[in-house]
C-alpha cells in the first residue's frame, strides 16, 4: 500500500494534465514566437492558460507572466520590485517564517545594500498587525507575506495587512507567496490590495517547472531574465507551452471543485488530528485556540510533534508502512538545521526535531487516514521504548 | 597532438621473476580504466615499458584522467611518435613538439636520446648533441642545462620513434588484485572510504560491508553509502557491497547492555559479522578507518576491544592519521562531499551521551553474556537477509 500524505512537498500530476502535456509535446509543439501555424498554435495555448488564471484570480490577463515555479515567481517579484524602485527606499519587510525562496533572496538583497525587517509571529504562526504597522517606515518599497505556511499551515491576514501597508503608504507594493494557498483558498488580488502574487504549478497537481507571477499593471519591476523579449519583455525565455498549458489545466479542474474539495479536506484535517489526538505526549502545531478543527489554518496541512520520537525516525518507520510523510517541510528536511518556523512560533526545543507534516490533496482517502493512524499508534510506543538514553 | 601515452612504474620495476603478474596485471587495469575513455586503445609491454597507443581520435584530458586512477602507475608521459623517415625529418618533429608544448621558450633543456634499435645510423651522444643545436639554432632563447634542466627532451629511437618530457605523475602502489581481497567496513563518513583507497592501492581489492539500520537510518543514508563505494572503485575497480541490516542486534544490545558500552559492543558485532562475510568470500584480512582517539570507540582501550573478537587481521591504514590528513585524501580522491551528506548512520544514532572511553575487556564480556539467549539468531538472520550489490563505476 502506497499512501501520500507530502502533498505540500509536490503533489500527482492530474492524468488529464499529463496527457494534455503529452498532446502539445507531441504534435502541438511549436514555438509560440514562430510566425507560422505550428507557432500560432501553440500561442493558442499560452493565450487560454492566461484567460484562464485571469477569470480564477478575477485579474486582467497582461497580469499574468508564467515563470519556471514558485522560486522564479518570488524572486522575480522581489528582486525585480527592489531594482525598480530603489530611489523610493531600500527598506523591505517580510515574516520570519517564509519559504526560503523568499528568506534567501531577502538576504541576498541584504547583501547588495537592502535593509530587510523580518516580523515575528505569535505561537500560532500568524503576524501581527501592530508589529507591521510599527516596521512600516517612508523607505519601505515592498512587503512580502506568505499566504499559507508550508510546514505549519498558518494563514495570515493578508487583505488586513495588504490595506494597512496601503493606507500607511500607497507607493508600497504589497507582495503575497501563496504557493500552498493557491487552489486551498479563494485568492484575489484586486479585491484584497495584492501587487504581486507567487504560484506554483506542481502544487495544485500541475506539472513541475512552471508557476506565475500576478504583478498588477501598476507595478514597476524590473526583469530579472534577459533575452529574448518574451512576455511583454519581462520573462525572456521560450514559453514552456506544455507546463503552461497543464499548470492551467490543473487550476481549472481544482477550481471547478473548489468548494467541496476544500471542504472535504477540512473534514480529512478534523478526522486525522482527532485521531491523532488518542495519542500520548503528542502536539499538533499551529491549530488556533478554540478551533481544534482547523478552521483559520491551512485545510491540507497537519504538523505534528511526537514526544521522544525524532522526526527522520518516525518518517522512516511510516515509510515502512508505505506511508510518505515529510520532517518538517521537504524543502529543508534534507539539510541539518532546525526550521525557521518552527523556532518562529516558538516550539519547544525538544519538540524541535521530533515534528512531521502531514499534507493532504483531494486524493486522500479516510481509508488511507485511518491506515496511517493505525501506524503511528503501533509505531511511536515502539520507538519510544529505544529513544537515547538520558 | 598526442598519440600515446609511455607508462611509468615504480615499485614492480623491482621485483624479481614474478615481476611480470605485476605487468599483466597493471595492462589489464589500464585496459580496464580506458573501457569507457572516448576512444580506442592499444596497451602493450615493450621492452621493459608499458605503452598506450591511441588508435584515432581520443579524449586526451579523459585518459589521462583514468590513467591516473590505476594504481601501480607512477607516472604518465604524453608521447608524440613519428615514422623514421630520415634524421631531417626526425628533426622538424622534435622542433614542432618543442614549439607546441613549450609557448615560452625562455627554458633550459637538455636532450636524452635512446637507441633502442642500434642500427640506426647515428649514436645516441651525436643525435644529443646534433638535436640540441637544432634546437638552439631554431630557438635562440632557449638555452642548454645539461645537469638540472627545466625539460627532459627524451627522443626514443624504435621502430618508431617516440617524442616525450613530461611526467604526469600517477598514484603509485601496485596495480589491484596482485594482492588478495579484503572486506572493508564502510560506514558513510570520511574515514572508511579513504582507508579503502589506501589498501587497495596496494594492490588488494576490496570487498564492502555497510550496516543499515532502519528506520533510524534512511534510505539516502544507503544510498549515500553506495555513491561512496562506486567513487572508491574508480580507483579499486568493482566492489561488492554487502548489506546487512542491523536494526534488531542494535536493538537488542540497547535493552540488554549497559547504554555507556553500547557503541563498543556493537562495533564488537559489526566486526564479528564482517569477519563471518568476508571468510565466505575469500577475503583475507578486515579494513577499517579507525585512527587512534578520534572518537571514543577508538581509543588504545576500545580498539583492543574490537580487535579481540577477530582472528583475521584488521587493517587500520589511517591508525596515525589526523582528521585534516584524512579530509585531505578525502578530498583528493573526491570522496569528501559525498561523505559529509547529512544523513544519521548507524553508529549515531543511540549513541550515549559519555560513551565508555577506556572500556574493561572483562567487564565488555560479561555485559555480553547478557545477549546470549537471542544474539545468536539475531545475527544468523542478518547473515542470512543480506543484500549484495555490485557497485562499479
Amino acid at each position: 500500500m502506497e499512501i501520500y500524505l507530502d502533498n505540500s512537498a509536490t503533489t500527482r500530476t492530474f492524468p488529464e494534465v499529463a496527457e494534455l502535456m503529452t498532446k502539445i509535446m507531441c504534435e502541438d509543439y511549436g514555438n509560440p514566437s514562430s510566425l507560422h501555424m505550428k507557432g500560432i498554435q501553440a500561442e493558442q495555448y499560452l493565450r487560454s492558460a492566461k484567460e484562464t488564471f485571469a477569470r480564477i484570480l478575477k485579474v486582467n490577463e497582461k497580469e499574468i507572466f508564467f515563470t519556471s515555479g514558485g522560486t522564479e515567481s518570488d524572486n522575480m517579484a522581489l528582486i525585480g520590485c527592489a531594482r525598480a524602485n530603489a530611489r523610493m527606499g531600500k527598506h523591505l519587510i517580510t515574516t520570519q517564517i517564509e519559504h526560503p525562496a523568499i528568506l534567501n533572496t531577502m538576504r541576498y538583497l541584504e547583501s547588495v545594500g537592502f535593509q530587510v525587517t523580518y516580523l515575528p509571529v505569535n505561537a500560532y504562526g500568524q503576524i501581527s498587525l501592530e508589529d507591521l504597522q510599527r516596521a512600516m517606515t517612508r523607505e519601505t518599497i515592498l512587503v512580502s507575506v506568505m499566504h499559507t505556511n508550508n510546514e505549519i499551515g498558518s494563514l495570515q491576514p493578508i487583505a488586513q495587512a495588504a490595506s494597512l501597508v496601503k493606507r500607511m503608504n500607497p507607493h508600497t507594493l504589497f507582495h503575497v507567496d501563496a504557493v500552498q494557498g493557491f487552489g486551498k483558498a479563494k485568492i484575489y488580488p484586486k479585491r484584497m490590495g495584492i501587487d504581486l502574487l507567487s504560484v506554483s504549478g506542481h502544487k495544485i497537481h500541475g506539472p513541475k517547472g512552471v508557476g506565475l507571477l500576478y504583478i498588477g499593471s501598476q507595478v514597476k519591476i524590473q526583469p530579472i531574465l534577459h533575452g529574448g523579449g518574451q512576455q511583454r519583455n519581462l520573462r525572456s525565455g521560450t514559453d514552456n507551452v506544455p507546463g503552461i498549458a497543464g499548470f492551467a489545466r490543473a487550476a481549472q479542474l481544482l477550481y471547478d471543485h473548489y468548494e467541496d474539495d476544500v471542504k472535504r479536506l477540512y473534514q480529512c484535517k478534523k478526522y486525522f488530528c482527532d485521531g491523532v489526538r488518542k495519542l500520548e505526549g503528542v502536539k499538533l502545531n499551529g491549530l488556533l485556540p478554540g478551533e481544534p478543527d482547523g478552521a483559520g489554518t491551512a485545510p491540507h496541512i497537519v504538523s505534528l510533534s511526537v514526544r521522544d520520537v525524532r522526526s527522520e525516525v518516525l518518517l522512516h518507520a511510516l515509510e515502512e508502512e508505505g506511508i510518505c510523510v515529510s520532517a518538517g517541510s521537504a524543502c529543508a528536511a534534507r539539510k541539518p538545521q532546525p526550521s525557521a518556523t518552527l523556532k518562529a512560533i516558538g516550539i519547544e526545543r525538544d519538540l524541535l526535531e521530533s515534528t512531521i507534516r502531514f499534507s493532504f490533496s483531494i486524493y486522500t482517502t479516510q481509508e488511507e487516514l485511518d491506515y496511517t493512524l493505525r501506524a503511528l499508534y503501533d509505531k511511536i510506543p515502539m520507538l519510544r521504548r529505544y529513544t537515547r538514553k538520558r | 597532438m598526442f598519440t600515446a601515452f609511455l607508462i611509468k612504474y615504480a615499485e614492480i620495476g623491482v621485483k624479481g621473476k614474478n615481476r611480470y603478474l605485476f605487468e599483466d596485471m597493471l595492462v589489464h587495469q589500464m585496459k580496464h580504466a580506458l573501457k569507457k575513455c572516448e576512444g580506442k586503445f592499444l596497451i602493450h609491454k615493450s621492452q621493459g615499458r608499458i605503452f598506450v597507443e591511441a588508435q584515432g581520435e581520443f579524449d586526451f584530458e579523459e585518459a589521462v584522467e583514468r590513467l591516473k586512477r590505476v594504481f601501480g602507475i607512477s607516472g604518465i608521459c604524453p608521447v608524440v611518435y613519428a615514422e623514421d623517415q630520415g634524421f631531417e625529418k626526425l628533426c622538424d618533429s622534435v622542433l614542432a613538439y618543442v614549439d607546441q608544448v613549450y609557448p615560452d621558450k625562455q627554458r633550459t633543456f637538455k636532450v636524452n636520446a635512446r637507441r633502442a634499435r642500434k642500427d640506426y645510423p647515428l649514436e645516441s651522444m651525436e643525435i644529443n648533441a646534433k638535436l640540441g643545436e637544432a634546437i638552439l639554432n631554431a630557438y635562440p632563447e632557449m638555452s642548454v642545462d645539461v645537469h638540472k634542466p627545466e625539460i627532459l627532451l627524451n627522443v626514443e629511437i624504435r621502430e618508431k620513434i617516440y617524442i616525450y618530457s613530461e611526467i604526469i605523475p600517477g598514484p603509485g602502489g601496485m596495480p589491484v588484485g596482485t594482492g588478495g581481497k579484503a572486506m572493508l567496513l564502510l560506514s558513510g563518513g570520511i574515514d572508511s572510504p579513504v582507508a579503502g583507497y589506501m589498501i587497495a592501492k596496494r594492490g588488494v581489492k576490496l570487498d564492502a560491508v555497510y550496516f543499515h539500520a532502519p528506520p533510524y537510518t534512511s534510505e539516502w543514508a544507503k544510498q549515500k553509502v553506495v555513491d561512496l563505494a562506486r567513487i572508491v572503485s574508480r580507483y579499486a575497480g568493482p566492489i561488492w557491497l554487502h548489506v546487512i541490516n542491523f536494526t534488531d542486534i542494535q536493538l537488542y544490545i540497547h535493552e540488554k547492555c549497559p547504554h555507556e558500552e553500547l557503541t563498543i559492543i556493537m562495533r564488537r558485532y559489526m566486526m564479528r559479522i564482517a569477519e563471518q562475510i568476508a571468510k565466505e568470500t575469500e577475503c583475507l584480512g578486515l579494513i577499517t578507518g579507525e585512527s587512534i582517539g578520534q572518537v571514543a570507540s577508538q581509543t588504545m582501550q576500545s580498539l583492543a576491544a574490537t580487535n579481540e573478537v577477530c582472528s583475521l587481521p584488521v587493517y587500520r591504514p589511517l591508525i596515525g592519521f589526523d582528521k585534516l590528513e584524512i579530509v585531505e585524501v578525502a578530498n583528493k580522491i573526491e570522496t569528501f562531499e559525498t561523505s559529509i551528506l547529512p544523513y544519521e548512520d548507524c553508529c549515531t544514532i543511540f549513541v550515549a551521551k559519555h560513551p565508555v572511553t577506556k572500556p574493561n575487556l572483562k567487564v565488555i564480556r560479561r555485559h555480553e553474556q547478557n545477549l546470549e539467549e537471542g544474539i545468536g539468531e539475531l545475527v544468523r538472520v542478518a547473515l542470512e537477509t543480506k543484500e549484495l550489490i555490485i557497485v562499479e563505476e
